[in-house]
């Protein structure tokens, strides 16, 4: 059976996604987390039990934080081991002690211990929470050990609050416990766990002895320590799954039924939220939440959005892939979402049934009915009443708001009275109503709908006090005039709903209009902007006419990622950290004001994210923080943010482009002008050269004088067409950059033609090569490097009388390949090792020996240009000793090959 | 060689070049023709049957690369191209257009006649050699038979080196450039990779020159190509 079935055949992505998850652990650190059913289990014991058994084995274990709580057993587990020094934050005029997580980064340990996972930092600190410390810890390579109690599960904590009573309000996300690479269960029988209660060995916080008590009931004790298990017993079934996938045990995979969770603004969608969150666990399935913002729901009070962010927001925290969208319809919106994403479970809250309303269909049915395919899952509510409702305190505040409008109202209600007066003798009461129902319906298209409400009930009261028989008496006596205040009552109250509905629709889209505006605006001016300091001008402006802040820009570096202080600039932010800056730069990530990281800073800072790179960060205060967090400024906000990046770097890639035509334009002038010197200067030489040699050809052939005449002609030319070489190839190499042709190739053929080409030079010399077998490739530009060798065996032909030995060496080191041309010769001036190197320098002044000193110059530049070094010195043992260096880098592979049999005949 | 001397057209816009290289050929008994441009100089390619062309690649009317792809349309005689040193780009355009050969200014004459008696040797020796057996200084290679022999002990070659080896000596004295050996031993996929070249000429070197620091049979032109030597 060689060939696999496909369904034993491992998955290619699967695969990947494992060596790419491999590496990714291999650079983090490991957490290890002591998981309890409770307090008093022994967590914080155990977990210095295992350190201590870590520091034996040599390992660099410090103390991050650990809460004895005075406990003499467990103080004395922590003797012997290094503790971090807290950190001091002022708050609130009190001195409160931290975890010093820059102070654990600095120290960097192999081994950190950080009690309480799930405790929550003291404002100020640079995350809310612990396990984000933890997490950074982690990013930074230090292995963490921690604890965690299971009602400080973020999943589990409302099921613990049910039992319990007691609802913890420090939770660490499932994801965080999920992703710990170990997790060791301390347990301890709950009659044990009370017996160490009763003898004290337990701490508890004095003020709230009484709930605590209330706390550690057998019952509850029970039901936490099964709740502990089971969850320790699911990841250890992950585990399993894990170590199963990994061995290709059952690669069969399912395609995945992926969840979503939708969040409306009812009173139980957190409860939908862990809901969802553990079901997906469960399912071991990917899972997405998203709220759905129609029209409708963008009047809400702002707490109760509030409320809806949150929750998006637990999702988030729970593992969650999450989205604000917006959209007319809710229903419709979902479901394309959860099409568009493969979503095969759409999860939504139970409403309730309202009697009065019996066609009405639930949001359930409604989903089902638009999406007949998926499934839907209907989670109850922790209480009833869904939907948007009008509270007592909103209409006292629409009231105080529009009191105005009340007036008016009551005024326009009074005019129509009056004008009714006279006319009531001519015409008939029947008439006389529509003039109220005139004037409720102008107060609605004006006012909107309380007015219109009210406007109903005076017109009604209005018409019934002066016109309706008995007069000015609210009694009725014709029972048929109360279908007209029904009618006047109903019109004026669907007038007023419609015309508010209307109105609101206008706001949003007027609203919206603007926005877009807005965006159309910014971009334009931005297409216009050529300098970085305009679009932060502009961004600024902008960024305070839309979002009401004020704003600063600060830019990366071109090579480095330090950000640059911020943009000078007249209007916008003056106090900028540069810190928190820094630090959303490196991650990425937004921070400060409304973010996980350092949300006590008022400023938020968003990073500038462009296609190629993050081009800086923008820092933003806003007057009103509350109305930045709505989705659809945060929106904007992020649009902006984008469009800016954008912008910088465009702006960026002109500069790029302008200095690269400069650099062209130059570089092609200074060719062609190297080029018609070089032709100018060579095409006489090359014709006294060849006019030196056609003396020989003439018939009858030259005397020896002349031949004699004619030789040294030749020669001379020779020699001036070699200067006008180096003198060029000088020229070349130092205007500007040195265009390099780099090929990787072994050095031994570049030596090899050097020496062919200096044969005559070298006629009188012994030359000897050696150049170790194991030379690598070396990437070079052969003619350049050719000029090397070239000049310095010249040199070295020059400077030794005849019959010395020249020798040529070449080995490889670490990093690189080492060249060294040796002569025996008389060797260099002492103190003029270095100074030979410079243009028009000789080692001798006297002028016996022909040249102009570039020689060693164009070796220098030449070598400088392939990255390497050289230096001269004079060898121990006499002669002068020449030695650079070129950078390995990584040759290509090259395979090996068979080698053909004699005589075999090919196909 | 034929009766009727061989007929050498030299193209290059410097008269008294022109003139030193023509007293060279006459000497060697060639007939050389003159020519100062590139249009000039396609007419007397075209007029004159000649058996070799010097150009010079600077010429005042055009590019001497078109004048080789033009030549090439239609004839293949031997092209040596007249170039200044520091030129190796143009050197390889010029080869890789189908030139044979280059000659670096400032050359003098006995270089200039070591060249165009190789070439026009080679030219008129074409077609006349059938024989799959080759010698050359102390090495004997049969083609047929893929055997290699260096004073009758045989030498071991991987199937590549015996490819390179038998292209070098298909094209003898001429100057074959990196990109045209890759495309002939390694296929056409390959003529990016240089090094390729570079290392196996190191290994045949080894395995067949005396001292493969100074070879005297597989010549290096620096930035250029190889140059095989027989």
């Amino acid at each position: 059976m060689s060939n696999l079935p496909d369904s034993d055949r491992p998955d290619p992505d699967q695969l990947l996604a494992r060596i790419q998850e491999e590496e990714s652990r291999a650079l983090r650190g490991k957490l290890k987390i002591f998981f309890g059913a409770s307090a008093g289990v022994g967590k914080t014991y155990a977990m210095l039990g295992a350190a201590r058994q870590q520091v034996l084995q040599d390992v660099d274990v410090v103390i991050g934080i650990v809460e004895t709580h005075g406990r003499m057993e467990t103080e004395v587990m922590a003797d012997g081991i290094e503790r971090l020094p807290m950190k001091e934050i002022p708050y609130r005029d009190r001195i409160l002690e931290e975890f010093d997580l820059d102070g654990a980064l600095a120290r960097k340990p192999a081994l950190i211990l950080v009690d309480e996972l799930a405790h929550s930092n003291v404002p100020g600190s640079r995350h809310a929470k612990r396990w984000q410390d933890v997490e950074e810890l982690l990013a930074a390579g230090i292995d963490v050990y921690s604890t965690v109690n299971v009602q400080h599960l973020e999943s589990l904590n409302d099921v613990v609050s049910g039992i319990t009573g007691i609802r913890v309000w420090e939770t660490v996300p499932d994801k965080a416990f999920d992703a710990a690479d170990e997790v060791v269960l301390v347990d301890l029988p709950p009659d044990e766990l009370l017996q160490r209660l009763k003898d004290g060995k337990v701490y508890l916080p004095n003020q709230a002895e009484r709930a605590i008590r209330n706390f550690f009931r057998k019952g509850n004790l029970i039901a936490l320590r099964e709740l502990a298990l089971r969850r320790t017993a699911d990841r250890v079934d992950d585990q399993m799954l894990q170590y199963r996938r990994e061995q290709f045990v059952a690669p069969v995979w399912q395609t995945r039924d992926s969840l979503l969770a939708c969040v409306g603004p009812g009173e139980g969608s957190e409860r939908i939220v862990r809901t969802a969150a553990r079901i997906a666990g469960r399912l071991e399935v990917p899972w997405h939440a998203i709220y759905v913002e129609t029209p409708e729901l963008q009047r809400l009070p702002d707490a109760k959005r509030h409320g809806i962010l949150r929750n998006l927001k637990l999702a988030q925290e729970l593992g969650a892939q999450t989205a604000s969208l917006s959209g007319a319809d809710a229903i419709e919106t979902a479901v394309k979402y959860a099409r568009t994403h493969n979503l095969g479970k759409i999860i939504v809250g139970r409403d309730h049934l309202r009697p009065w309303r019996p066609w009405y269909r639930s949001f359930a049915d409604r989903v089902g009915h638009a999406a007949p395919d998926l499934d839907v899952i209907q989670v109850a509510r922790t209480e009833g009443e869904t939907g948007p409702q009008l509270h007592a305190e909103d209409v006292v505040e629409s009231v105080a708001r529009d009191w105005q409008a009340y007036v008016w109202t009551a005024g326009v209600c009074g005019l129509a009275g009056a004008i009714a007066a006279p006319l009531y003798q001519v015409f008939d009461l029947a008439n006389i109503v529509m003039l109220f129902l005139l004037a409720v319906l102008l107060v609605a298209v004006r006012f909107g709908r309380g007015p219109a409400v009210l406007a109903s009930f005076l017109s009604v009261l209005i018409f019934d006090l002066f016109y309706v028989q008995p007069r000015f008496s609210f009694a009725v006596s014709d029972v048929q005039y109360l279908m007209t205040f029904a009618v006047m009552l109903a019109v004026g109250l669907i007038t007023g709903q419609l015309m508010a509905g209307f109105k609101y629709q206008a706001q949003v889209a007027t609203r919206r209009e603007e926005r877009v505006r807005a965006l159309y605006e910014m971009s334009r001016s931005l297409s216009a902007a050529l300098m970085p300091e305009q679009i932060a001008e502009i961004g600024e402006h902008f960024l305070e006419a839309e979002l009401g802040g004020k704003a600063a820009f600060l830019l990366a570096g071109e090579d480095d990622d330090k950000l640059a202080p911020p943009l000078a600039s007249t209007k916008g932010l003056a106090a900028v950290d540069m810190g928190i800056a820094q630090w959303a730069f490196d991650h990425g990530e937004a921070a400060g004001l409304g973010t996980d990281t350092l949300a006590g800073s008022p400023v938020l800072y968003l990073p500038l994210k462009a296609p190629m790179r993050l081009r800086g960060v923008l820092a933003l205060e806003p007057s009103n923080a509350d109305r930045l967090m709505a989705p659809e400024q945060r929106r904007l906000l992020d649009t902006f943010a984008s469009l800016i990046a954008i912008a910088l770097e465009r702006v960026h890639y002109v500069d790029v482009a302008q200095s690269t035509t400069v650099q062209m334009e130059s570089e092609r002038l200074r060719n062609s002008l190297l080029a018609a010197l070089s032709h100018d200067l060579r095409t006489p030489i090359s014709v006294v050269v060849g006019l030196a040699d056609s003396m020989f050809l003439t018939q009858p052939p030259p005397t020896d004088a002349q031949a004699d005449i004619a030789c040294s002609l030749r020669e001379e030319a020779l020699r001036i067409s070699s200067q006008v070489d180096n003198l060029l190839d000088m020229a070349r190499l130092q205007a500007g950059r040195v265009e390099l042709n780099r090929q990787w190739q072994p050095l031994d053929e570049v030596v090899g033609s050097a020496l062919k080409t200096m044969d005559r030079a070298l006629a009188d010399h012994r030359v000897k090569v050696s150049l170790d077998d194991d030379l690598p490739l070396v990437e070079i530009d052969s003619v350049l490097m050719e000029r090397v060798f070239c000049n310095l065996l010249e040199n070295a032909a020059k400077y030794t009388p005849g019959g010395s030995q020249v020798e040529i060496m070449a080995s490889a080191t670490d990093k690189t390949v080492q060249v060294r041309v040796e002569d025996n010769g008389p060797g260099l001036p002492s103190g003029k090792e270095e100074i030979i190197f410079k243009k028009f320098e000789r080692g001798q002044t006297e002028s016996a020996t022909p040249g102009v000193g570039l020689g060693l110059a164009i070796c220098r530049a030449i070598v400088e240009a392939h990255g390497g070094e050289i230096r001269a010195e004079n060898r121990s043992q006499g002669g002068a000793r020449f030695v650079f260096s070129l950078p390995k880098g990584v040759p290509p592979e090259i395979g090996k090959e068979e080698l053909l049999e004699a005589g075999e005949q090919q196909p | 060689m034929t009766t009727s001397s061989p007929v050498v057209i030299i193209i290059e816009d410097e008269a008294k070049l022109r003139r030193f290289v023509k007293l060279a050929l006459e000497a060697e008994v060639c007939e050389v023709f003159e020519a100062d441009s590139v249009k000039r100089g396609l007419i007397e390619a075209g007029t004159r049957q000649p058996d070799l062309v010097l150009l010079d690649l600077g010429l005042p009317d055009g590019d001497g690369i078109d004048f080789i792809r033009d030549l090439r349309a239609w004839s293949e005689i031997p092209i040596i191209v007249l170039s200044a040193r520091s030129a190796e780009a143009d050197k390889v355009a010029a080869l890789d257009a189908g030139a044979d050969d280059y000659l670096t200014k400032p050359f003098g004459a006995a270089e200039l006649l070591a060249r165009v008696r190789a070439h026009l040797r080679r030219r008129f020796r074409a077609g006349a050699t059938g024989s799959a057996l080759f010698e050359f200084g102390r090495i004997k290679v049969d083609l047929g038979k893929r055997l290699v022999e260096r004073d009758g002990q045989p030498i071991h070659l991987t199937p590549i080196e015996f490819r390179l080896l038998a292209y070098l000596i298909a094209n003898p004295d001429s100057v074959l450039t990196h990109r045209q050996l890759l495309k002939a031993v390694w296929g056409p996929s390959h003529t990016e990779d240089s090094h390729y070249v570079r290392v196996y000429m190191g290994h045949l070197r080894r395995k067949i020159e005396d001292d493969p620091t100074r070879p005297e049979h597989i010549l290096t032109e620096s930035g250029v190509g190889y140059r095989f030597l027989s």
